[in-house]
């Protein structure tokens, strides 16, 4: 290249390179065209205002609405907002010339309140949840400077030596408690006309923001004293659809269950139209010969006859003992959102007894409902509440025989964990010569299969399972068993 | 690599924004900056988001606001290479052959495969105008993937081969706009020559703003209620949140029933105007607290 591209000279090639090699590492495929696109897109635009780079950038690299709270999260660190406590940053020493002491707190904690209730009449956070506003492209700015100004004065650690002081966002949180201002936020948003439920979720959510830019902010200032790229792969967490079920925390499942609509819909889009693309079946001749009359009897586009759809009736038996419950009501979830694909579903729980829930997956049901029935309905899958597999198959066998059948197959979700009982092989057996097929879904990594407790092993060679511990691995599995 | 070529589309974000809102599309700064990036790196914008916030209109707003021709391609399931890109005209061809009588084959063969027999369709009308023009490719998700193979020459090179005819290259760049609703994943292939945007739903403010110019004769305080209403029903994790279209249309019945105050009775009773699934109707009722 002949020409260099700007900025060369000041680091700021190696910045985006970095910046490119840390998209990658986090799972977004970027390619060398797309990198010379950003640069090109940033030299149209100019380097003056952070946020058309950060525009430039979002429009050039990534190409999933998915990825974008990654890409924020490394955008920050990369190229942070400010370095330290900023240009313009206030004067928070008090007359001793300490910036944390206790009255300050409660001053600061006054502030964040009224912040945090207020949070702009009008300019709510959105769904996208404190995010910089992707929409508007303009951060919330007020309560990022509050955010800012407390990592500065009430999460510093103090470092060996100085200039290796840290910041801890723990400890910031500990210390300003934004939990405890739960009912004034309530009671503000209240009153101006929110139900009572909207308004707690309003304000766990202001506060999940608030504490989410602290943490931000102690990241970036921990990567402004040490290298952006070990931050990084510490710190970024996975985009929710490669997020782990057993290790997913609240907010992510909340998220997570969110995705389930749009990924059933997706998938049973791509069910459709695979299926239509192998319809051609036999050769219509008739309608071809007849449509061959308008070209002079040259038959120029052949006639099909549709293929008949072939479809499967299910039997689903999942665990939902602590560990797995929220991956099987993912799955089962994903399953009854597809149920026009098979013929018929039925859907069992167990723990150490069976209980068929099939009833409360009614057509049109909403989620959230179901999902909380399903866990209400666990107790009825247990009589003493530890898991036992090879009791739960014997349980299945006796009671629920009738479902499985030679058309149907059985899909078994549960991490194979039996508490050192009674594997029951031979009723598993049992029950995967009765149907047509079967498969099992654990949700732990292969490399745990087996160890402990695990009868991984044992049931893999009777039922062959596979490994499902995401949305992304969960979408994949359903869709090839449709 | 800065390039040397004058901005013919915007020439700044700024511009983008103001022409944008000049034909009644209101922008964000990032819907502005990515479509003044679209018209200067001359690259496909892939645009995608929920239904109805206004993705199609974008694309009809920038053939506006520039004075270009809009050239659209709806994509559905099926769509083949006749329908978007070229097709040679069997029948005249036949024809000609027919007409032809005694002539020699060879030269028959050269006369039938000429361009009074081709007939193009949306793409390649789009790269063969002189004047500026605006390519549209609606939904793209709908399509089957061979289709998008058919797409890459055009989005990247601007260009269409035809084995009898040769390659035929753009006369003038269109400014290329894609729409998906995400129903199916794009190949890498694609995304990797457009640059992407997301439309969300808007904020309040910006919301009340298209509201009150897309639907004439709205009082400025109900217009307020209505997209409050709105924005609370977003957050109440629906299968299909209002979008802006649905917004408008709510305005439009409150109109149309002359409701001067959107009142809890109000709401209910058009509630079905902006909800469209038994589900969710009965979830808004419960949450919002409509019905005491």
């Amino acid at each position: 290249m002949s020409e260099q591209p700007p900025g060369t000279g000041s680091g700021l090639l190696a910045r985006h390179i970095g910046f490119l090699e840390a998209l990658r590492e986090a799972g977004l495929s970027v390619s060398l065209a797309e990198g010379l696109d950003a640069v090109s897109a940033a030299s149209v635009l100019g380097w003056e205002s952070r946020e058309l780079f950060r525009t430039g950038y979002a429009a050039t690299l990534v190409k999933r609405q998915s990825q974008r709270p990654t890409f924020e999260a490394l955008f920050d660190l990369y190229f942070p907002r400010l370095l330290g406590d900023g240009v313009d940053a206030g004067d928070w020493e008090d007359e001793h010339g300490l910036r944390d002491s206790a009255d300050a707190l409660a001053e600061f904690r006054e502030r964040l309140a009224a912040a945090l209730a207020g949070a702009a009449e009008g300019t709510e956070p959105g769904p996208a949840d404190g995010e910089p506003d992707a929409g508007s492209g303009q951060e919330p700015s007020a309560l990022l400077d509050l955010a800012v100004e407390a990592v500065a004065r009430f999460g510093e650690m103090p470092g060996r030596s100085p200039g290796q002081s840290g910041w801890s966002a723990y400890t910031t949180l500990r210390r300003v408690t934004p939990q405890d201002l739960v009912a004034r936020i309530v009671t503000a948003l209240q009153a101006r006309g929110r139900s009572k439920d909207e308004a707690e979720r309003g304000a766990a959510r202001r506060i999940g923001a608030f504490s989410r830019m602290v943490e931000e902010d102690a990241r970036r200032r921990i990567a402004a004293q040490r290298d952006p790229a070990d931050i990084a792969r510490l710190t970024v967490r996975p985009t929710v659809d490669r997020l782990e079920f057993t290790s997913a925390r609240r907010a992510d499942l909340e998220e997570m269950r969110r995705q389930l609509y749009p990924l059933s819909r997706r998938l049973a889009a791509r069910l459709t139209k695979e299926r239509h693309a192998q319809r051609r079946g036999t050769l219509d001749f008739r309608r071809t010969v007849r449509a061959s009359m308008s070209t002079g009897g040259v038959p120029l586009t052949t006639h099909h006859r549709p293929k008949r759809p072939h479809r499967t009736e299910l039997v689903v038996l999942c665990d939902v003992s602590g560990s797995v419950a929220n991956f099987a009501q993912f799955t089962l979830m994903l399953v009854f959102a597809l149920r026009e694909q098979f013929t018929k579903v039925r859907a069992f729980t167990f723990v150490d007894d069976v209980h068929e829930v099939t009833d409360a997956f009614r057509p049109g049901a909403d989620p959230g409902e179901v999902m909380a029935q399903l866990a209400a309905r666990a107790a009825h899958a247990s009589r003493f509440g530890r898991t036992n597999y090879g009791q739960a198959f014997a349980r299945f066998a006796e009671l629920h025989s009738d479902a499985l059948g030679p058309k149907a197959s059985l899909l078994i979700l549960g991490d194979a964990r039996s508490n050192y009982s009674d594997l029951g092989e031979d009723a598993l057996r049992g029950l995967a010569q009765a149907a047509r097929q079967g498969w099992w879904l654990n949700p732990e990594h292969r490399r745990n299969w087996g160890t402990g407790d695990s009868a991984a092993q044992v049931y893999g060679e009777i039922v062959p399972m596979f490994e499902c511990r995401n949305l992304n691995q969960l979408g994949e599995f359903v869709h090839d068993l449709v | 690599m800065p390039r040397a070529t004058p901005h013919a589309w915007f020439s700044s974000p700024a511009d983008a924004a103001t022409r944008l809102e000049a034909t009644g599309y209101l922008t964000d700064r990032t819907t502005a900056t990515t479509a003044h990036l679209a018209g200067a790196l001359e690259k496909p914008l892939l645009i995608e988001g929920p239904a109805g916030v206004g993705k199609t209109e974008l694309a009809k707003a920038v053939a506006k606001a520039t004075g270009a021709e809009l050239v659209r391609l709806q994509c559905y399931e099926g769509l083949d290479e006749a329908r978007a890109l070229y097709e040679w005209n069997y029948k005249k061809q036949l024809l000609r052959i027919q007409a032809a009588g005694s002539q020699e084959w060879s030269s028959t063969h050269d006369d039938i495969f000429t361009e009074e027999f081709l007939l193009t369709r949306p793409l390649l009308t789009a790269i063969r105008r002189a004047e500026p023009t605006v390519l549209l490719i609606d939904e793209v998700d709908k399509t089957d993937v061979e289709v998008e193979g058919l797409l890459l020459e055009v989005l990247s090179d601007f260009q269409v081969t035809i084995p009898e005819l040769g390659t035929l290259a753009a006369v003038r760049r269109p400014f290329v706009v894609l729409t998906s609703n995400a129903t199916r994943e794009l190949s890498e292939a694609v995304k990797r020559r457009c640059l992407y945007l997301y439309l969300d739903y808007p904020d309040a403010e910006r919301e009340r703003d298209i509201v009150l110019s897309q639907v004439p004769g709205i009082d400025d305080r109900i217009a307020g209620q209505l997209v409050d209403m709105v924005g609370r029903m977003r957050d109440l994790d629906l299968k299909k949140s209002p979008s802006i279209a649905e917004t408008i249309d709510w305005a439009r019945t409150l109109i149309a029933l002359e409701i001067n105050d959107l009142d809890e009775a109000a709401v209910e009773s058009t509630l079905g105007v902006v909800l469209k699934h038994a589900s969710d109707h009965a979830r808004a009722v419960r949450e919002l607290k409509l019905r005491r």
